[in-house]
């Protein structure tokens, strides 16, 4: 089964938005380093990394606003804050430059794995898409993991912020490859290849002689898959009132 | 501009080496390896392009810049960007990347590296043409951008980011 007209398959909507909605969130909390970065670097590179976000966003929301019939614009920016359905790792908000490089380094490193888990799929336009999205992503690991063995190597403060950060996102590490409600017609229809929690293992067999290493805690798995990507935070309250507030004062905005 | 050219795929493709990046515009769409596939059938005229960067914020500008010079051919121009096969920087042309060295920019190293080591090759140097380069930030002023140092000129120069 391959071609460009969208598969009736169940589940390949809740697919869509959930990638779009982690790639728009993680786009948008991280934008808010430029020009207060620890280094000018890192102010251009965080901004470059959060355009590439927030193009992979708009290029993911494209493909459901084609199915739903609607735009890419309706879906970022018109939705009641209960309806978004990026992972719980991207509801902690900003914090500090040690939370921001942890949570890059745990998104990016399992948004790796669900995008292998894509490329070969059976439906081209979101195979296509992703080929090109590994492509610039396979930068933003080598930016993350750069980062996060640095900050890890680094004893004092670094290091203790790190540990911190990796405590305070605790439960909510793994959701990103949290299970989805109909993935199993995703993996029938040849879109995923492997279900999520084959991909949440694999992700967490790659990281664990990394953490061995750094001797740090090691992420916990998966422990509540039906609350991975609800019930957001109120950190999220404020970064959905900030990226809604052009379209609430003027309907017709475009991105 | 020439008007009523002859409507063949390749006078429209000889057309679109006139039109410039809107970011680097020492090259021509062409030259940047954009260009995927031209299509003349009958009185419809359609391009595919290739995105450089799936949120590559020049898209528009590039649409809008190819139906204005292709507008004199009669036809409508359908412009479409698709993603069919992935832009590499691999694509750019010979002609391309003479072009960026003179106007400053190192052209891209092979797109096949894995890691930040590999990434590290040598880079010429555009300004001196040494090889004493070393990487400063492998993200700069634009998604396909790299920022390198040159310790022989001691200029900061911008080298194209393999993809």
């Amino acid at each position: 089964m391959s071609g460009t007209a969208a598969p009736v398959v169940v589940g390949l909507d809740e697919l869509l938005l959930s990638m779009a909605d982690d790639e728009f969130v993680i786009g948008f909390s991280d934008s808010e380093w430029t020009g207060i970065a620890p280094l000018l670097e890192e102010d251009v590179a965080m901004s470059s990394l959060s355009q590439d976000e927030l193009g992979h966003a708009f290029a993911l929301y494209g493909l459901l606003a084609a199915i739903q019939d609607t735009d890419a614009d309706t879906i970022a920016y018109d939705r009641d804050l209960a309806d978004y359905r990026h992972a719980r790792l991207l509801d902690h908000g900003r914090g500090d430059w040690a939370m921001t490089i942890a949570r890059r380094y745990l998104y990016e490193t399992a948004d790796a794995v669900r995008l292998e888990a894509l490329e070969d799929g059976s439906w081209s336009p979101l195979a296509e898409l992703v080929a090109k999205i590994r492509r610039e992503e396979r930068y933003h690991v080598m930016h993350a993991t750069t980062w996060f063995e640095r900050l890890a190597a680094t004893d004092g403060e670094p290091r203790v912020r790190l540990v911190e950060a990796l405590l305070r996102m605790g439960n909510d590490a793994a959701t990103v490859l949290a299970p989805l409600p109909a993935e199993r017609d995703l993996v029938a229809a040849g879109i995923l290849a492997q279900p999520f929690g084959t991909l949440e293992r694999r992700w967490r067999a790659q990281l664990a002689p990394t953490f061995d290493r750094l001797e740090l805690p090691m992420v916990p798995s998966l422990s509540d898959p039906m609350r991975a990507r609800a019930d957001h935070s109120a950190s999220f309250r404020w970064l959905h009132g900030e990226f809604t507030s052009v379209r609430a004062l003027d309907r017709g905005a475009t991105w | 501009m020439v008007m009523s050219a002859r409507l063949t795929e390749s006078s429209v493709l000889a057309a679109l080496t006139e039109v410039p990046d809107p970011e680097i515009p020492v090259v021509s769409i062409v030259d940047l390896g954009l260009v995927h596939r031209v299509e003349v059938d009958g009185d419809r005229l359609r391009v595919d392009l290739l995105p450089t960067f799936v949120g590559c914020p020049a898209l528009d500008a590039i649409r809008s810049a190819v139906e204005e010079r292709l507008a004199s051919f009669g036809p409508p121009v359908e412009v479409t960007f698709s993603y069919e096969v992935p832009w590499t920087s691999d694509r750019i042309s010979p002609q391309g990347r003479s072009r960026l060295r003179e106007s400053g920019f190192a052209p891209p190293s092979p797109s096949g590296q894995r890691t930040l080591l590999d990434l590290d090759v040598p880079v010429p140097c555009p300004l001196c043409g040494s090889r004493r380069t070393v990487l400063e930030n492998v993200f700069g002023p634009t998604q396909c951008r790299s920022i390198r140092y040159c310790t022989a000129c001691r200029q900061p120069f911008e080298a194209f980011k393999p993809v």
